[in-house]
């Protein structure tokens, strides 16, 4: 078979395919359709971390600092809202997966690309309608709409609700195109167990999309409805009960961190069996784990609501299952250690991202069990040990996978080569301003500093002190992993094919992808074959080892 | 030959046959209905935590629901799923005629529906009985509930001791609990009006997704009548009937949860 080898860009790619902005506004290709995903959600990221400095510069000193205590309200609200429905919901899935996926499959598209095309449009009317709410009286409720607080304040909680909704719409069609997409568009000699783990994450991740996004969906209904026409249904003084709601809300947004946490975790697959040269180890068990992780995640809700009026039994049973969420992960992390075991592990940008991740991700995952635990959560709930433990699984998670993603298939997408050191220092700068950070935040937490105060004790100021100077040095990691990839887009040296040595798919054609995907049909094997690739100095990437060459090594 | 070429135009490039393309079409629509379900999964567990908590409520409002006018719509929207079926059948048949005539008479009983739930709605406007906030009954005597003997098995208990919730700030004219009659027949009971916020969320939404029914079965008479469908190609006829199937269906489990209360 012949390999497409490097310096492709001046050739027909899906980037100069068509040209003008309504081949890009109308377009139904995976590829750009991805494309526009990854700016508009970078976009969001950029906002949600203006909002996150703005927060932690106002706690830099007790009381007021830059802004009063109301405009602190929206800001955190603001911030979690952006972050969560506008960037890491969405990030994964719908700008790598989008553009990986068909790839992946050695498909030409998803199922249904004008379902995908709507689904963006729909990511952008609910962004819109979250700016708008934005303006006209930000929400200060916190990102989780607590009843009855929500139903009286007078921000413009409807907008933002109503944003979430059909954000939750383009999250339903991105699982259902997915889903549909791998079983229908897989090749009959890619079988279940010959997929690569990164589509393993998106279906898992898409299973809870489709099951878990309806019942938020409803939800947020009811309260739109509640404060619009007064229907009464979460509210006590009407016969209402506030509890449900955080049932019913709760009941989406657990199984929602694993929307956002798999398919990181199908990167990581990607990232460490790629950088360690050497076939992923323990396949079945990653890949079976991503699915263990999709069912228990619907059965855990209750742990957000121990102290919320919940039967003890009830809680009981809500933490037993909540321990048993570690087992799955715990099966992932150890399978990508043993992976790393003896192979050649080569620190390029991503895998630094990978590593960062599973640091991070470690401390996330036990710090966990100390709020699944019913009688420590008690003494910690609401506390900013809460909040460092969700960012270290959510960005230190799911943040940092994607951007080692990012940095992964850069190349890919945009047929450039960024600086490798720069990159480097960027995720190095990352890894440590994100420690400084949230460190800090779990001691202050333990100690009982509630989380989204705006005042607090004089004891409490160095804690967030050292968390806003971390805040900053991480802005300044992201600043250059930024720069970084702007310049390679103006000043890159042209990608080969295989610039890693992965075995997937999606490097067996071109940089940038034409529009068809691959030049010539690639025919699927073990997805973790890395020995089938060797260093070509001359196409500066990776090639496949001739059939001949390659028994005559074994 | 007409048949194959008319069914090989609409495969996109990206299917392998017109066979994948068919089945991946109704995989996607069978996961869109999952995601329906769970929509109105949330309604039905909202249903089912205030029914358990609140009985009385359910036994003593439901009443004033008119069961002949909810049946006469159960009916009819059982009508329109089999008229549906048929459309799908003509439509596989390559039958234009009766797949044409068959979309009407599914459509019309779409309004039909939606006109005898307007009758429905109407009645509760004009007699206050609406949801949450809104529900202020007018006309006392006329909005008593028919004269059903009320079930043995209830007994009627004090709601403070019932539930943690709190009593409703301003209990509606009327219909507060009398305490002369508080071991008689006709005891009102608190909180009435969830009920009705419960009915009219359940029935307002399944009527928004009866409508949207609507609209996607006469974009697909529309293309019938340009002739796009035929044996070889019809599953924009197909997908739409398992929507509209759908809707029927939570009409079928709304109609006795909220009408047939005993």
């Amino acid at each position: 078979m012949s390999v497409p080898l490097g310096n492709a860009l001046a050739a027909d790619n899906y980037l100069n395919h068509e040209k003008g902005w309504r081949s890009w506004l109308f377009t139904l290709d995976h590829k750009r359709i991805g494309v526009m995903y990854l700016v508009s959600i970078l976009a969001s990221f950029l906002l949600g971390g203006i909002f996150a400095l703005l927060i932690r510069m106002e706690l830099w000193t007790p009381g007021r600092t830059i802004m009063d205590a109301h405009t602190y309200n929206q800001m955190f609200t603001l911030h979690g809202a952006a972050m969560i429905f506008l960037f890491i919901i969405p990030g994964i899935p719908a700008a790598l997966g989008n553009f990986v996926l068909p790839l992946m499959l050695g498909a030409k598209d998803v199922a249904f690309p004008r379902l995908n095309l709507l689904s963006y449009y729909l990511w952008v009317v609910g962004a819109l309608l979250a700016l708008v709410s934005i303006v006209t009286g930000a929400v200060d409720t916190g990102w989780t709409f607590y009843t009855p607080y929500s139903t009286t304040t007078n921000t413009s909680v409807i907008s933002m609700t109503l944003g979430a909704f059909i954000l939750g719409f383009s999250s339903i069609f991105t699982g259902l195109n997915f889903i549909v997409s791998i079983h229908k568009l897989r090749p009959p000699s890619m079988t279940w167990f010959k997929m690569p783990l990164f589509l393993w994450g998106l279906y898992g991740t898409a299973i809870i999309q489709i099951l878990a996004t309806p019942v938020l969906g409803i939800t947020l209904l009811l309260l739109i409805a509640e404060r619009a026409l007064g229907v009464g249904i979460f509210d006590p003084a009407l016969g209402g009960d506030p509890v449900l709601f955080q049932h019913f809300f709760w009941f989406y947004s657990h199984p929602a961190v694993y929307i956002m946490i798999l398919p990181a975790m199908g990167v990581i697959s990607e990232l460490v069996a790629t950088f360690s040269h050497r076939h992923i180890f323990g396949y079945r068990f990653i890949a079976m784990s991503s699915i263990a992780i999709a069912v228990i995640s619907f059965l855990v809700w209750g742990h957000h609501m121990f102290v919320s009026g919940q039967s003890n039994l009830a809680s009981l049973i809500f933490s037993i299952l909540t321990f048993l969420v570690a087992i799955p992960s715990a099966v992932k992390v150890f399978n990508w250690i043993a992976t790393m075991y003896k192979g050649e592990v080569e620190l390029a940008t991503p895998m630094l991202y990978a590593l960062s991740f599973l640091f991070l991700f470690g401390i996330g995952g036990l710090t966990g069990l100390f709020l699944g635990a019913l009688a420590t959560d008690v003494h910690l709930t609401d506390t900013y040990f809460v909040v460092a433990h969700f960012h270290y699984t959510m960005f230190g998670g799911t943040a940092i996978a994607f951007f080692g993603g990012l940095f992964y298939w850069w190349p890919k997408s945009t047929g450039k080569l960024y600086k490798e050191a720069w990159a480097r220092l960027g995720a190095f700068l990352i890894f440590i301003g994100f420690n400084t950070t949230f460190l800090a935040q779990f001691l202050m937490g333990a100690q009982g500093m509630p989380r989204r105060y705006y005042n607090y004790l004089p004891e409490f100021a160095p804690y967030h002190k050292v968390s806003t100077l971390g805040a900053f040095i991480l802005a300044v990691g992201f600043l250059i992993a930024a720069a970084t990839l702007v310049h390679s887009l103006f000043a890159g040296e042209p990608a080969p094919a295989n610039p890693w040595g992965a075995a997937t798919l999606e490097w067996q054609t071109t940089s940038p992808p034409p529009h068809d995907n691959f030049p010539t049909q690639p025919e699927p094997g073990d997805p973790y074959e890395v020995d089938k690739w060797v260093y070509d100095p001359a196409a500066r990437g990776y090639v496949l080892v001739p059939a001949a060459a390659s028994a005559g090594r074994a | 030959m007409h048949a194959a070429h008319s069914s090989e135009a609409h495969l996109a490039h990206h299917f392998p046959g017109v066979k994948a393309q068919f089945e991946a079409g109704k995989l996607g629509m069978w996961i869109f209905l999952a995601t329906e379900i769970l929509l109105f999964g949330g309604l039905f567990c909202a249903y089912a935590v205030y029914r358990a908590n609140h009985p009385e409520i359910f036994i003593y409002a439901h009443r004033y629901l008119d069961n002949l006018l909810g049946g006469i719509n159960t009916a009819v929207l059982i009508f329109s799923s089999f008229t549906m079926a048929l459309a799908v059948r003509a439509a596989q048949l390559g039958r234009q005629k009766a797949l044409q005539r068959l979309l009407s008479a599914t459509i019309a009983c779409g309004f039909v529906f939606l006109g005898i739930k307007y009758v429905e709605y109407e009645h509760k406007w004009k007699e206050g009985l609406l949801w949450g906030k809104r529900f202020k009954p007018v006309h006392e005597e006329k909005a008593a509930p028919r004269e059903v003997p009320p079930p043995k098995a209830l007994t009627w208990v004090n709601p403070e001791e019932r539930s943690t919730l709190a009593p409703p700030a301003d209990p509606p004219a009327g219909l507060a609990v009398r305490p002369a009659e508080a071991h008689g027949e006709h005891i009102v009971p608190q909180n009435v009006q969830l009920f009705f916020s419960v009915y009219f969320v359940m029935t307002g939404l399944h009527g928004i997704h009866v409508v949207a029914g609507m609209i996607v079965l006469s974009w697909i008479l529309l293309r019938a009548r340009l002739g796009e469908f035929s044996a070889a190609y019809f599953t924009p006829v197909d997908l739409a009937g398992l929507y509209w199937h759908l809707v029927d269906l939570i009409w079928i489990y709304l109609f006795p949860l909220l009408y047939l209360i005993h």
